[in-house]
């Protein structure tokens, strides 16, 4: 961060239009996208997902299963993008990354005792440096909703900051589990805290929790990017993760990037989908616009 | 002052829902005078594969249900039908029927879902076996639910048509899209409200007004369908419906040398139709006429 920009006082961060933001929203969905703009669009989508997988009960074959399905999403079907990383503990960061050497698909770890965030500060950095000493590209990191609520904005800031220089060249993005910080003022403020204190991305949710994603909500976010590129000059990203599910909903999510945003953000590196099952939504589209006949999931690979 | 009678708004029935077509397309349906007596949605493909799609997601709760409560819940439809008599026999009316008819159409289509209703939780002790194998193996067979079953039903009846096409698929287990009648569809609504009201759960039974010459195709295209039922005449429809099954080797059944008002149409025959038999080998320590092991 250059020296020049001023930090602002985050508790006077503008208020959000609950009101505005929901009648905005609503009009993302009325777009219709056909056709070629259509399959375009999906196969952005494909190229934005980060493919992922973090249950208690994972493993490395689970993990090198899904490494395979995110270089190879359905080899039927020619033309078709990876997936842009695969999203995974720390612990299978270094299945991930061996399985995916040569593919260009990016390992991303969660870190900072996700999902609760509920540890020490020297855990939290040490989960950090583990993943990124096995190869993770990108770490998507939970902020301390507990301290957060509190009102304890430093406590967050530093805790961001000091991931962020844990993570030396890796990408960092800041989870906030939105679902659990009640309002839109809220979700506003803590995408300021993040972003000023050097987030890469900001990230909706776990997906551990519900609601996890929703339009209403990475509108704020987006909002909130908008804003600090305007006041610094600095891209940052955008991942909305967990509860999207199907291309159609996808599709509005890209339409209100490139409305909020613009077509500079319509890319990987500034725009991604946290999701395991939307995958296989989209790709059962494409193969309705190849085919004119609508799929059954039976055939399509589940890992 | 006359008054003006309200008319219902006939609309189609899927997951459990009662939605206009997605479509907005609506034809008008005549009585013999040629007097307009409702407007009936025009279902299109989107509106099948919404269909299909409540269907898919109905399919395992339903069919891992106990057989005993599908039949308390075919019973129950038929408990609701009976409740509902006047109403069907009045729109069997407005369609051209005479009263006796009517009535006689409307009595066989409760008692076949009473005839269904009790073959639930008995069919599969008729299909199913225990197999001699010259192996350690305990072998037997049960018919388990082959899925979605899209229904082109009878053109000829308004509420019978529907009752024989359902009861059998859903006794079994399956979940269904049903096109009703496209001349005679007033009871297709009227049945889905009975259908609502009878504990079934939303998504099990989805029913479509409109042309067979526009959806079948899709009925029978889609790769997320397992069986396809038509109980027309049409040749030309037919060959499409076989030919698009091959995509997925759906099971097709053509039905319509049967006279459904008979009892020629109740069989358990029509449910084993919708049934795939399932064969398990359970590995045993020795069989009947071997010696011990030890």
């Amino acid at each position: 961060m250059s020296t020049k920009t001023t930090i602002p006082d985050f508790r006077i961060t503008p208020t959000v239009d609950q009101v505005g933001v929901e009648e905005r929203v609503a009009r993302f969905t009325t777009r219709s996208i056909k056709k070629e703009s259509k399959m375009q669009g999906m196969k952005m989508i494909l190229s934005m997902i980060d493919l992922t997988t973090l249950e208690g009960k994972d493993t490395e074959g689970k993990v090198k299963q899904m490494c395979y399905k995110a270089a190879h999403l359905h080899d039927i079907i020619p033309g078709l993008p990876t997936v842009a990383a695969v999203c995974v503990y720390p612990s299978m960061v270094k299945t991930a990354k061996d399985a995916l050497i040569g593919t260009g698909v990016k390992v991303a770890s969660v870190s900072t005792a996700f999902p609760s965030g509920q540890s020490t500060h020297e855990i939290k950095i040490s989960d950090t440096k583990f993943a990124i000493a096995n190869g993770a590209d990108e770490i998507d990191m939970v902020i301390s909703r507990g301290e957060f609520l509190k009102g304890n904005y430093n406590f967050v800031f530093d805790e961001i900051a000091a991931i962020k220089q844990a993570c030396g060249k890796a990408r960092l993005k800041v989870i906030f589990e939105t679902g659990e910080l009640s309002t839109l003022d809220n979700i506003r403020k803590v995408s300021d805290i993040a972003m000023y204190a050097g987030a890469d991305f900001i990230k909706t949710s776990t997906g551990k929790i519900s609601p996890a994603a929703t339009m209403p909500v990475t509108l704020v976010m987006l909002e909130a990017i908008r804003d600090y590129y305007y006041a610094t000059g600095r891209m940052v990203g955008m991942k909305p993760a967990g509860g999207i599910s199907t291309s159609k909903l996808a599709l509005q999510y890209l339409i209100m990037v490139n409305e909020t945003l613009g077509a500079d953000w319509l890319s990987n590196e500034w725009f991604r989908f946290g999701a395991s099952s939307l995958a296989n939504d989209v790709l059962m589209q494409i193969a309705k616009q190849n085919t004119g006949v609508y799929q059954c999931s039976d055939y399509f690979s589940k890992d | 002052m006359a008054r003006i009678e309200i008319q219902k708004t006939y609309k189609i029935y899927i997951g459990g829902q009662f939605p206009r077509t997605e479509s907005g397309r609506y034809y008008p349906l005549k009585n013999k005078k040629g007097d307009v007596i409702a407007n009936i949605c025009l279902c299109s493909r989107k509106d099948f594969r919404n269909a299909e799609v409540a269907a898919r997601a109905a399919q395992s709760g339903w069919g891992s249900r106990a057989a005993f409560n599908r039949a308390q819940i075919l019973y129950r439809i038929a408990e609701m039908l009976e409740g509902r008599k006047e109403q069907f026999i009045s729109e069997l009316l407005l369609q051209g029927s005479t009263l006796a008819a009517a009535k006689k159409e409307v009595e066989i289509s409760i008692d076949r879902m009473v005839y269904y209703s009790g073959w639930c939780d008995k069919f599969q002790a008729i299909y199913s076996s225990v197999n001699p194998v010259a192996s350690s193996h305990f072998n037997f067979s049960v018919p388990e639910p082959t899925g979605v079953v899209a229904i082109i039903a009878d053109e000829t009846t308004s509420l019978l048509g529907l009752v024989t096409a359902i009861a059998p698929v859903i006794a079994g287990g399956n979940t269904c899209i049903v096109l009703a009648s496209e001349t005679k569809p007033l009871c297709a609504v009227t049945f889905a409200e009975v259908l609502n009201s009878s504990d079934l759960p939303g998504g099990v039974v989805n029913i479509l007004t409109g042309t067979a010459a526009e959806l079948h195709e899709h009925f029978s295209n889609h790769m997320d369908v397992n069986t396809v039922i038509y109980y027309r005449n049409n040749k030309a429809e037919i060959k499409t419906i076989k030919e698009n099954a091959s995509l997925n080797v759906k099971r097709v059944f053509v039905y319509n040398k049967i006279n459904i008002a008979t009892e020629k149409a109740e069989s358990p025959y029509f449910i084993f139709d919708t049934q795939e038999i399932k064969t398990t080998w359970h590995p045993i320590e020795n069989i009947g006429a071997s010696k011990a092991g030890y």
